[in-house]
């Protein structure tokens, strides 16, 4: 990877036009980080402020403000919780559609997505209604419900188009030396799909992580997650750009470097096995 | 034996996923056809479709149809080509790529609120803003993004989030590429269009199908980004159907008509689904 590549003119244009659009695409988000650790006055200075002497004041203040904390640990449990659950529902069913394929396998794949097509919004009142009856709002458990329920079509489709690659043989195989369905199961087909299993919930992870919708309606002071504790700084104050953004880097940092670290991972899942 | 087993296994998913669908859908039915106002429970009764022609004659509704339409047409357009445009670019090696590619990737990961909020004030404000700042340096007088083009404004960010994701997979598909084949095709004096037209573009076809139809899952029901900065406004300019439901649910404690629109809702989500499984029904089935 490191191989050193020959010189050009061509080579020379083209790095600069790629990191120029790089920079361009990054910079609202590199701006987000500057600003954090900027004091409010620096934050709205004409012209921007390039250098300054940066401040951690921001972040503890967020921290004593609005309880960073709380958020933090609630986005935590609600979205590996949900993720685990989903999994636990999402791979019998992937694995039964990929190895027992069926007339209708397809079918119930494609009306899987479709229930995820609609839009979150369609069954608000009725979910806002049964919530608020069970005692399910602001509650952790309410939004694991929720986000496991609206994740597990993509997953069980994520799972389904990987364990398709794997060859029928090899169970087969294990099937005719006397291995039990238990042994199938967590001896051969568990390390063969622990890839895939991987990828699905490390992109359910993030979209618990920073699902909307269900948290800014469901929950508020107590189960509120970090999406949620962001939109209340929208207003009225909003105009603390630097605590805005120290707070918003505390919301996004430890998805963003997750990701990081996951993006082969995820892309794999994320292309449903069609691109490789 | 041999059939029980895959369905028992099948079972806990669909399910779970028919309750997620059916009950909600029966209780919204339900609600759609009664009076249903959380600030006058004294107002009950059989409404029959008085809820329907109440949405679908409030003149919010068209404006919210074309909203939607348009906020989902032009960031899948947007997405699919600057995303063919930036993963060509960053195909081959250069310095610093792996590095370029993480930041190119990150915005994919960052909230929808946290999204909002920074180009609502960080980018967008009228004074203090980065463009703002950009426009005076340019001695043009700056633009209230979020007052005079909402729709717009709302376009870009849901654009600027879901463009790393086009790109990765665009970037994914790249790299499976036969190179001998372009190596051969430069060796009898391809141009590089020619090269584009012929070679990297139809082997893109899958991926923008992929890019399609998950842009077109997630961007149907857009609404943190609209909650959090326009809030619809100014008037119903960057009101999408799902804000407009949530509107009259949440705003106007219309249970009723909320409902009514939900339906509709379904019925727009029903007509993308159809499209989508034409569209990926040709392209994923091996």
């Amino acid at each position: 990877m490191a191989r050193p590549i020959p010189f050009s003119y061509s080579l020379l244009l083209r790095t600069v036009v790629a990191w120029i659009t790089t920079l361009v695409l990054f910079f609202p988000l590199g701006w987000l980080v500057l600003t954090a650790f900027k004091t409010e006055l620096q934050a709205i200075s004409v012209p921007p402020l390039w250098w300054f002497n940066p401040t951690l004041d921001n972040f503890t203040e967020v921290q004593e403000r609005s309880d960073y904390l709380l958020y933090a640990k609630n986005s935590v449990v609600t979205s590996v919780v949900s993720t685990l659950l989903g999994l636990a529902l999402a791979a019998p069913a992937a694995y039964s559609m990929a190895f027992f394929k069926g007339k209708r396998t397809k079918d119930i794949l494609m009306w899987m997505l479709s229930t995820k097509m609609m839009p979150a919004v369609g069954s608000l009142v009725p979910i806002y209604v049964l919530a608020q009856r069970a005692e399910l709002l602001d509650t952790q458990l309410g939004l694991i419900i929720i986000f496991t329920l609206s994740n597990l079509p993509i997953m069980v489709w994520m799972l389904y188009s990987q364990f398709k690659e794997i060859p029928h043989e090899i169970l087969e195989a294990a099937r005719m030396d006397g291995a039990t369905l238990w042994q199938e199961f967590y001896r051969v087909l568990l390390p063969l799909a622990v890839g895939g299993m991987a990828s699905t919930g490390l992109l359910c992870l993030v979209l618990s992580w920073n699902e909307a919708f269900w948290s800014l309606n469901l929950s508020s002071a107590k189960a509120g997650t970090l999406a949620t504790l962001i939109a209340s700084y929208s207003s009225p104050e909003g105009l603390f750009w630097a605590k805005l953004s120290a707070a918003s880097l505390m919301a996004i940092a430890p998805i963003v470097v997750f990701g990081w670290f996951s993006q082969k991972q995820l892309v794999q899942g994320l292309t449903f096995g069609a691109v490789k | 034996m041999k059939r029980l087993l895959p369905r028992l296994l099948m079972a806990p998913a669909v399910l779970t996923l028919l309750m997620w669908m059916v009950v909600p859908l029966v209780m919204t039915i339900y609600f759609s056809l009664i009076r249903y106002n959380l600030m006058q429970p004294e107002e009950t009764g059989f409404a029959g479709l008085e809820n329907f022609e109440y949405f679908l004659t409030d003149p919010s509704f068209s404006v919210a149809v074309v909203n939607t339409l348009l906020l989902l047409g032009s960031v899948i357009v947007i997405t699919v080509l600057l995303g063919m445009v930036v993963a060509l670019l960053i195909d081959a090696p250069f310095p610093g790529r792996g590095l370029a590619r993480l930041l190119l990737i990150s915005p994919f990961f960052v909230m929808p609120t946290v999204n909002a909020l920074l180009w609502k004030h960080m980018m967008m404000n009228p004074i203090y803003g980065v463009l703002a700042q950009v426009w005076m340096f340019f001695g043009a007088q700056p633009v209230d993004w979020l007052t005079n083009f909402p729709l717009l404004s709302v376009i870009i960010m849901v654009a600027w989030q879901w463009l790393p994701f086009a790109t990765l997979i665009f970037m994914t598909a790249l790299q499976s590429m036969n190179r001998e084949q372009i190596e051969a095709a430069r060796m009898d004096g391809a141009t590089y269009l020619q090269q584009l037209r012929y070679l990297y573009l139809p082997h893109l076809g899958r991926s923008v199908a992929v890019v399609v139809m998950i842009e077109l899952i997630f961007l149907l029901s857009v609404f943190a980004e609209i909650f959090t900065t326009t809030g619809g406004g100014p008037g119903d300019a960057s009101t999408n159907v799902a804000f407009l439901i949530f509107k009259q649910a949440l705003l106007n404690f219309d249970a009723g008509v909320a409902s009514a629109g939900a339906l509709f809702a379904v019925l727009l989500a029903n007509i993308a689904a159809a499209f989508l499984i034409r569209l990926v029904g040709k392209n994923l089935d091996k």
